[in-house]
């Protein structure tokens, strides 16, 4: 019978795993980009990180002909998350602060990130899969934070 | 007992709610972002349209998802359980009234000498010369493009593992009202010319060299210095600008994460670009913004200053996209000269 119930405990839990670890993430909002924008940067917020930079790259995408008109770069992470990782592990800091690409395609806006699953090739500590795997949930619910938005 | 059988419902109730997935949330969840919303198009074959939904069964969509499209931004989703797949099958199907075909999987017989000659006269114009599909593949809608819609690789593993002979025959024969492709028969393709096309587009299974994605590669590359950090970073302009980046900023990794002044002046970011490049690679792909600008991580440790950066070309794998290996390669090239000549 214990067996039985243990069982089944692992069922649930295989369960509610996450149905697919794409290497990149991505949704699109059809939302226009100044309020699919702002919408990530209170989602971002209300996930309890700090938002530290957004940087601009328009005039590339112009130049090479896309129809895009905005196309910026958000940084975010937590201080004491960043500090941990980079302190016992100094080349996960190649992917960090965190970072999510976002960019206008017509009346609809595009949102990209790589899955920090993935960065467990620069570090293979137990706890710190444990906090890539945090930001991977915190990531797809930001995402899809936006996404559910009109 | 009967705590028992209560605790095992509450149990059972979240089990039952994931085996009976939502094809439509998957769906939106997985495959929208590339796709549209209501499959309408994007970067890949606008799947709600009729000709396609009327001309590919239910076996060769659930392939597709579990496959992809290796090298061709598609990506394959094995995390997937068949049961997940299947429920997006049946979304997709939903936005047709029409039933979805089904193939025999019996190969067909054709002369695939003569199919490669009329490969090159009436196809290679679209689909490339080695049938590995238009270029500029999976970006976005505004991306400048030759046609509304970019012929899909046929030369691809994953295509060839999905589609039966039946398949492709049938799409050659009544093609996909709506997009570029056209009926070949319409245009006066004989039934047995058409055999030899099919022959040699199977023919192709054997010649196939899609991309291994070698995940083993690692995601960041490192270099360490014995100098100090002083040195090191000015070491590190100098052997940027000696390859023709510009250096566009530089910053303490900590800033705007704690108060001003107190940030770590032992690790220091350093950004520089080469615009050209950079553009190139955006007009391939504007996901590239995920690991560009160039970026260097400069780390002070135990005496010892560790450089750090992205793997240009171990994200161009995960981005699943052919077209964007060669530079990716070029710039992992480039970023280890820099490093290891600022390592010196
Ligand atoms: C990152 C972008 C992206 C995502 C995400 C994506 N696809 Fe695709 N898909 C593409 C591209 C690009 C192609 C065309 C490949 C080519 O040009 O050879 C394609 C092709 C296909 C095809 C084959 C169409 C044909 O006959 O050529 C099917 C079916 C398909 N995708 C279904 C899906 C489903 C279902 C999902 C979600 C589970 C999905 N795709 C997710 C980009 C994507
Ligand atoms: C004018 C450009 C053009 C030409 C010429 C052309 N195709 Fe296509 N082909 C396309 C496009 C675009 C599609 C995607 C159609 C869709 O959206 O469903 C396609 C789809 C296909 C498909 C279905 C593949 C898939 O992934 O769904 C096959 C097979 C195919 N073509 C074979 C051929 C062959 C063989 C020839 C020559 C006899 C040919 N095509 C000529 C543009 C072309």
């Amino acid at each position: 019978m214990k067996n039985f119930f243990v069982s089944i405990v692992l069922l649930c839990i295989a369960g509610s795993s996450f149905a697919s670890e794409q290497d990149v993430l991505m949704v699109r909002s059809t939302m226009p980009f100044p309020e699919a924008m702002s919408s990530l940067q209170n989602s971002i917020i209300e996930h309890k990180y700090t938002l530290s930079r957004v940087q601009r790259i328009d005039v590339g995408l112009e130049k090479a002909g896309f129809k895009t008109s905005r196309y910026r770069i958000v940084f975010f992470g937590k201080h004491d998350e960043m500090k941990l990782l980079t302190d016992s592990a100094p080349q996960i800091a190649a992917f960090l602060p965190l970072k999510l690409v976002i960019f206008s395609e017509g009346d609809e806006t595009m949102i990209v990130a790589l899955n920090p699953l993935h960065y467990d090739s620069a570090t293979n500590k137990p706890e710190h899969t444990l906090l890539l795997k945090r930001w991977h949930n915190d990531i797809k619910s930001i995402m899809e934070d936006v996404r559910k938005e009109e | 007992m009967k705590n028992f059988s209560t605790l095992l419902l509450i149990l059972l109730v979240p089990l039952t709610a994931y085996s009976a997935p939502q094809g439509k949330q998957l769906y939106q969840q997985n495959c929208a972002a590339c796709h549209g919303d209501m499959g309408k198009g994007g970067v890949g074959v606008p799947l709600a349209l009729a000709s396609f939904l009327d001309s590919v069964s239910d076996r060769y969509l659930f392939t597709t998802i579990r496959e992809g499209r290796p090298g061709r931004v598609m990506p394959s989703f094995q995390d997937m359980s068949d049961v997940q797949v299947e429920a997006i099958v049946r979304y997709i199907r939903s936005w047709s009234k029409n039933k979805a075909p089904v193939y025999p999987l019996q190969p067909i017989k054709g002369n695939s000498a003569n199919g490669k000659k009329l490969y090159a006269q009436h196809c290679a114009s679209c689909h490339g010369a080695d049938a590995k599909g238009g270029s500029g593949t999976g970006v976005t809608f505004s991306r400048p493009r030759d046609l509304p819609i970019i012929a899909p690789s046929l030369a691809n593993s994953g295509f060839l593992a999905a589609a039966s002979d039946a398949m492709i025959k049938h799409t050659l024969i009544n093609g996909r009202e709506g997009t570029p492709m056209n009926s070949f028969s319409r245009q006066g393709m004989s039934d047995s010319q058409v055999n030899d096309i099919v022959a040699y587009i199977r023919s192709l299974q054997h010649t196939t060299t899609d991309q291994k994605t070698d995940k083993s590669e690692p995601a960041y590359i490192k270099y360490e210095s014995s100098e100090s950090m002083k040195s090191t970073l000015a070491a590190l302009k100098n052997a940027a600008i000696g390859a023709n980046f510009r250096i566009i900023r530089e910053q303490l990794f900590e800033q705007g994460y704690v108060e001003k002044g107190k940030e770590d002046s032992k690790k220091i970011i350093l950004y520089f670009c080469n615009f050209s490049m950079l553009n190139k690679a955006l007009a391939i792909d504007p996901r590239v913004g995920l690991f560009l600008p160039c970026r260097v991580t400069l780390i002070e440790k135990d005496g010892k200053v560790s450089m750090i950066t992205v793997n240009p070309s171990a994200m161009s794998k995960k981005f699943n996209n052919a077209e964007l290996d060669k530079i990716c390669a070029e710039m992992t090239g480039m970023y280890r000269d820099i490093l290891e000549e600022a390592a010196l």
